[in-house]
């Protein structure tokens, strides 16, 4: 019924067609299209950024050395702060590069983890049909008819706010999401001829389902993949910003703004650098997305 | 159609009902932590039992629940913690701020969007159409707190041209309105479009815009004719729920704006645990939320009759 998830960035575009086969993403497809190459090239530099930030980032992201030094300045003995010191001296760019690292990281996780739950209910529900169906599609519809922040709000502040939490929030709002999606796919997919002759050879729903239907989803569930790691960056990063976010001391760029914002009018460049960075992995990630979107149809 | 009204209706009920047993399982069940957050604490053990008592948490679950929701539905949602009044006094002023913000966000963004959307989608690959689309990713892709941060910086730190504040503290004033919704118009704008887009693109692909083309009527007759008011019709039930989508975006702007919405108080809420407060925040933004999308559903159904018999 109503089938479209509340999350401005998700699906919609992803419109299951129910005559053609979704075709598989070709790789070298997506050198062709411009945006998908730059959306691929950001999200490739801040992956980077991550595994090698022990190595990148000049500074800890929680020693204190000089506060409020602006963007490029060096100190006396010698040390330079590319994008300046925070007011209790961190230095902004290790921050980043670190703060880079643990978005990611929860972000990845969170997803693949509403992407397990959500994509296991999606082909039970649509390989049995029936009351299963029926079961799996209200308790959905339950959760989507939460506004998904309210959701995050209300779950953060009564479990408290750490890692895990998280994680488990992300998987509870957004597999139903996920799980629509691979119900509708599997609906179309289930009376192939490649579904009824492994029926006829007597293999078990498991391996019908994982192994014969599954794969045939992949090029919508790679953009929507791709979407969906965008919002729950958005997310863990608004999360930040209202200090429900992952606990400090470490970084994470949400809760860096949320820390630094008072200090605005003076210190600007302490909030512009998490928000440009933020904006920037989003942007690749929904680049990369349309990139494969066109490649998938070419 | 009367059927299918009715059919949803009911689903929507229905859906309300678990939505506030659910609530009512998070929230309210477990007396021991309401008590702590009423009294405090530092209160004595004796004094929570009295509490407990005389507030009808000993009694059986079930009982509770049912007379919690009568509470709901009478409008009584019990008295705030932190302002020391009922809750219902709290919230409606500040339903009533949030209110002004949506509706003024929605006459400014959605003609935009749409006008942009079956520009963009009339001349599919065009030009123009890859120039709005990109605008619309970015828009899309800069988080509400950052673009507030952003703007934020431009328009009152570089330009000087608002207050960073808009908090109303000497009544209303509309100039302080403009920059929340700005940032609420940016987010929800590349959505809108882009939806509108695909749509409208569709539309232009189809085989009675091709025998409108091809029977040598003009361009804008065909696009205003027939294409528009059929494009429009898919990305219905996305606009519609943008007001859910609001909900949300309300809590990050009016935290970050200081705006007396209903957003910053439901956040309120929950970092001070205000749990009647909170109780009725949630349960609000839930019926806001579901009746949204029933009507979204209905009117689709309108719009589109073959859904109708789904």
């Amino acid at each position: 019924m109503s089938s479209i998830p509340q999350e401005p960035v998700a699906p919609a575009n992803v419109e299951v067609d129910s005559q053609a086969a979704p075709r598989r993403i070709r790789m070298p497809a997506l050198l062709y299209s411009p945006v998908g190459v730059i959306g691929a090239s950001i999200c490739l530099f801040w992956i980077i950024t991550s595994i090698f930030a022990p190595l990148i980032a000049p500074y800890s992201p929680t020693a204190q050395i000089a506060a409020f030094q602006p963007p490029g300045t060096t100190t006396a003995n010698g040390m330079f702060f590319l994008l300046g010191t925070d007011h209790l001296g961190r230095d902004v760019l290790s921050r980043i590069i670190w703060g880079g690292r643990r978005v990611l990281f929860y972000a990845t996780i969170a997803t693949s983890s509403a992407y397990i739950v959500g994509v296991s209910a999606g082909l039970v529900a649509g390989y049995f049909r029936g009351w299963v169906d029926d079961v799996l599609s209200s308790i959905a519809n339950v959760i989507l008819s939460f506004p998904i922040l309210v959701l995050y709000v209300v779950i953060i502040s009564t479990f408290g706010s750490s890692g895990i939490n998280i994680v488990l929030a992300v998987t509870f709002a957004s597999a139903p999401g996920i799980m629509r999606i691979v119900r509708a796919v599997v609906f179309d997919l289930r009376n192939r001829e490649y579904v009824t002759s492994a029926q006829t050879r007597g293999e078990s729903a498991m391996f019908i389902m994982f192994v014969e239907i599954l794969p045939n989803t992949n090029s919508l569930l790679v953009v929507d993949a791709c979407l969906r790691l965008g919002y729950t960056t958005i997310t863990i990063g608004v999360l930040g910003f209202l200090g429900l976010g992952l606990p400090p001391p470490q970084p994470d760029w949400g809760g860096m703004i949320n820390e630094t914002r008072s200090m605005a009018l003076f210190a600007p460049y302490m909030i512009v650098s998490p928000c440009l960075a933020i904006s920037s992995l989003v942007l690749g990630l929904n680049f990369l997305a349309d990139g494969l979107r066109e490649s998938s149809s070419l | 159609m009367v059927r299918f009204v009715v059919r949803r209706l009911l689903l929507m009920m229905s859906i309300m009902l678990v939505v506030s047993a659910l609530t009512f399982l998070l929230l309210e069940i477990n007396g021991d932590s309401v008590v702590v957050k009423v009294l405090g604490p530092y209160s004595t053990i004796e004094q929570r039992n009295i509490w407990l008592d005389v507030n009808g948490y000993n009694l059986h679950p079930f009982v509770r629940y049912f007379s919690w929701l009568g509470n709901m539905l009478t409008g009584d949602f019990g008295e705030s913690i932190r302002y020391r009044a009922p809750v219902i006094d709290v919230l409606l002023p500040r339903l009533a701020s949030t209110a002004i913000l949506a509706a003024l966000v929605f006459c400014v963004m959605l003609p935009l969007s749409i006008i942009a959307g079956v520009i963009a989608g009339m001349r599919e690959g065009g030009g123009v159409d890859r120039a709005i689309s990109l605008v619309a990713v970015f828009t899309t892709s800069i988080p509400e707190f950052a673009s507030a941060v952003l703007i934020t910086y431009i328009f009152v730190f570089k330009l000087g041209w608002f207050s960073a504040t808009s908090a109303m503290q000497s009544g209303f004033d509309p100039m302080q309105l403009a920059l929340p919704a700005l940032v609420l118009i940016m987010f929800g704008f590349g959505y809108v479009a882009r939806m509108m887009r695909a749509s409208m693109a569709d539309v232009m692909d189809s085989n009675y815009v091709r025998t409108a083309t091809l029977k040598g009527m003009p361009f804008h007759r065909v696009v205003f004719k027939h294409a528009i008011r059929n494009a429009l019709i898919a990305p219905f039930t996305v606009i519609i729920l943008q007001i859910n989508w609001l909900l949300s975006g309300v809590i990050v702007v009016e935290y970050f704006f200081a705006y007396k919405g209903f957003g910053a108080l439901l956040l309120e809420a929950s970092l001070t645990q205000d749990i009647y407060l909170l109780q009725a925040c949630t349960m609000v933004s839930v019926v806001v939320a579901v009746m949204t999308q029933t009507i979204a559903d209905v009117g689709y159904g309108f719009l589109n009759p073959r859904v109708r018999v789904t």
